[in-house]
């Protein structure tokens, strides 16, 4: 009965010096002096309590471990019914009735309403983007916010020194992400997987240092402003023509001008740019590429013997990747009209893996899901705001030793050998 | 004092003040390089979250300074000794629990697994300092203030202030001590060992567990130091600071060939130099910029760095 006590104690007396000097005392400034200021007595009650439930649950810890299983997670499989024929009609009648849900929705939603949605569509096209470098390849990409950068800055420089339109720019933006994920990726996919991720963290910070300093071309941190919107085959969804030759949506169809017409097209535009990601990278994980990526997160050296150069398929994984990050950036920096480096920080790229990692990495349905939940649920609690960066990290922790094919598993088609009892 | 007027001797003067200043920057780089050395020696495992570990150094070393001048502690070498323990003592505890919480469960899983925790970890630790500290910058007075000037130019003093001696000092001792500990105790002989073969050191009869908690701790320890000293240094912390800071310390550790302890400090100590440089000649916005492409090109040419060993792939 000795060892439980000590190890209690230990864990106590961790706990306690973990939390008392960061949570109970507040620096203040007065004058040129830093006074330390003890928190509250809430505070200390909360610290105190911490360390005693901290030392219960270390001391009665098997006791609890036999009374409580973890609750472990209900199998998505045992929800959707039967593989077979049957599920795959029952599955696309569903889709079906989900995009026809999509298109229809916006027409009778609020303009708020449309606008979260779009923003949401946008961490949906990224959250799919990084999916195929990190679930599908394996590797990690912490600077993938780089490339967002990358193609929203080719769409507004584009716009702003040469007057590019949008549907011009939007694959010249997937094509220069796609380049500067190839010329990064090239030299640094050899080696090992650890060193890629420090080396795409140090990428995002330079391109974000770059925008922030070559004031000359990029405007610095002021940004550019006044970026074009979108035009549907030469229609203009403004209330007058901006360019010679350019008829306004209204006025073509002999409407009355109304802004929500802007916004309810941008997310049209947005649910047909992710629909396209959805089927391209769907059909990519079917062609020999796409297994050729999982083959190498799963077994590198098998690959090799089979003759494939891991190199080239790390490459193609992570200039894909790389592309749709350029597209949504493209689409992001129209939508927007403004864009600055402030847009494009570490944490950015933190919410996308994040996504990924809540979603199930590979899973492309998870991804969606989780991408919905993490943008939407910071919208509809304000407080929830504040402590939303804390609860990502808490959760990629924690999704990692719990459940780390995340919460919806790609599903992938297998046979399995049956054993005879 | 060294009165020139001579431009070629101006530019002397300015160099060796430029090379004094890199000097003090890279060997608080060394002591934060040296945490992630020694891990990724043991467990072949970069530790996202350890430039955390040194901000949070700094800001229990700022707790403890203020807290003692608060209370009319006047001795400022007590103050700074003291500061010096507590921040350690805490570093470490932060350094334990983020290898129990963090790696220890994820340990001979996916090595993907581990590192998507680790950047979990990083980012949470961010957060907390910044929602219970805030976000903004905090200032301390300045605790050791003076220096000597040694050259006098027509437009500037090459001067050596009293805060990068103490900077030198200390981190020549506290390296000094760690080679010690590594090369002499029983526990420093069970690193070495777990670093060449971690499966083997475990049938030997050594906890490894034990040992990589320890090698966590000690780096951590090393960071809170680095923390102290940079804090008092540039007199200002905030939550953000981690973040970079580790990228360079990691940058240092390549630099001088992860996995080598002497490689970490001539590490250290070469990117804080090329920093210095740069600010000095080309443009500080950018020196940011040089570190990382640094990284890049030494990872390219020579991934063993300059005093490691290439990394044999063992089937």
């Amino acid at each position: 009965m000795n060892k439980p006590i000590y190890s209690a104690l230990f864990s106590a007396v961790v706990m306690l010096i973990l939390a008392s000097f960061l949570l109970g005392v507040d620096l203040e400034t007065q004058g040129i002096t830093l006074i330390p200021e003890l928190a509250g007595d809430q505070t200390w009650l909360a610290i105190g309590l911490a360390t005693l439930v901290v030392f219960l649950f270390q001391l009665f810890r098997e006791q609890i471990a036999s009374l409580i299983k973890l609750p472990s997670l209900p199998s998505i499989d045992s929800m959707l019914p039967e593989e077979g024929p049957k599920r795959t009609k029952l599955t696309r009648i569903a889709v079906a009735l989900v995009i026809v849900g999509m298109f229809i929705w916006p027409f009778f939603a609020s303009r708020g309403a449309i606008d979260l949605a779009t923003l949401t569509l946008i961490y949906i096209m990224l959250g799919l983007g990084l999916n195929i470098v990190v679930g599908l390849a394996g590797l990690l990409d912490l600077g993938y916010v780089a490339f967002y950068a990358v193609g929203a800055y080719t769409y507004a420089l584009l716009s702003l020194y040469y007057d590019v339109s949008f549907w011009v720019a939007l694959p010249i933006s997937g094509l220069l992400a796609a380049l500067f994920g190839f010329l990064l990726g090239f030299p640094v996919l050899r080696l090992r997987g650890d060193y890629l991720a420090i080396v795409t963290l140090g990428f995002g910070e330079i391109i974000r240092i770059l925008l922030n300093n070559w004031t000359e071309l990029t405007g610095g941190p002021n940004g550019i402003s006044r970026i074009p919107k979108p035009d549907l085959f030469g229609l203009e969804f403004s209330r007058r023509a901006k360019e010679e030759g350019n008829v306004p949506f209204h006025e073509f169809f002999g409407i009355p001008y109304d802004a929500s017409h802007k916004v309810i097209f941008l997310y049209l535009l947005a649910v047909i740019l992710v629909l396209i990601t959805v089927y391209v990278i769907h059909r990519l994980t079917r062609m020999p590429i796409g297994r050729a990526w999982e083959a190498l997160r799963e077994d590198d050296i098998a690959c090799r013997s089979l003759g494939l150069n891991p190199t080239v398929v790390k490459l193609t994984a992570f200039t894909m990747g790389a592309s749709f990050a350029g597209f949504a950036g493209c689409f992001f920096a129209a939508r927007q009209g403004f864009i600055s480096p402030e847009s494009f920080v570490f944490i950015e790229s933190a919410i996308i893996l994040a996504i990924v990692v809540l979603g199930g990495m590979g899973s492309q349905v998870g991804v969606i899901l989780a991408a919905i939940l993490l943008t939407v649920l910071p919208e509809l609690a304000r407080e929830f705001q504040e402590y939303r960066m804390l609860l990502f990290g808490l959760m990629m922790v924690f999704m990692m030793a719990w459940r780390p094919q995340g919460l919806v598993p790609m599903k992938r088609p297998h046979l399995e050998l049956k054993t005879h009892e | 004092m060294l009165r020139v007027t001579n431009p070629m001797q101006e530019q002397f003067l300015y160099f060796v003040q430029q090379l004094l200043n890199g000097l003090t920057i890279g060997s608080t780089y060394a002591l934060i390089a040296i945490g992630y050395t020694m891990v990724y020696g043991i467990i072949g495992m970069i530790n996202f979250a350890h430039g955390e570990v040194y901000m949070i150094g700094t800001y229990i070393a700022f707790i403890v300074i203020a807290g003692l001048t608060y209370m009319g502690l006047e001795s400022m070498p007590m103050i700074f000794m003291a500061a010096l323990l507590v921040s350690m003592v805490v570093a470490a505890t932060y350094g334990f629990s983020i290898e129990r919480v963090a790696y220890r469960p994820l340990r001979g899983r996916t090595r993907l697994l581990a590192l998507i925790s680790a950047i979990g970890m990083s980012i949470f630790l961010q957060n907390f300092v910044r929602l219970f500290q805030g976000s903004r910058d905090i200032a301390i007075p300045t605790l050791i203030s003076g220096g000597w000037t040694f050259g006098d130019a027509s437009t500037f003093e090459a001067s050596l202030s009293y805060m990068q001696v103490i900077i030198w000092v200390v981190t020549l001792i506290t390296m000094a001590a760690l080679t010690l500990f590594i090369t002499r105790s029983k526990w420093g002989r069970a690193c070495r060992a777990c670093a060449q073969d971690l499966g083997m050191t475990n049938l030997l009869g050594i906890n490894t567990n034990n040992i990589i908690a320890l090698t966590f701790v000690v780096g951590a320890a090393l960071a809170a130091v680095a923390g102290l000293l940079l804090g008092l240094y540039y007199g200002v912390v905030n939550p953000y600071i981690g973040f970079i800071a580790g990228l360079k310390a990691f940058t240092a550790a390549v630099l001088g060939g992860i996995g080598s302890i002497p490689g970490a400090m001539l590490g250290g100590i070469l990117l804080g130099i090329t920093e210095a440089m740069t600010s000095a000649y080309f443009s500080s916005e950018y020196k940011d910029v040089v570190a990382f492409s640094l990284l890049v090109l030494v990872l390219l040419f020579r991934p063993w760095g300059l005093l490691g060993k290439p990394e044999v792939e063992k089937i």
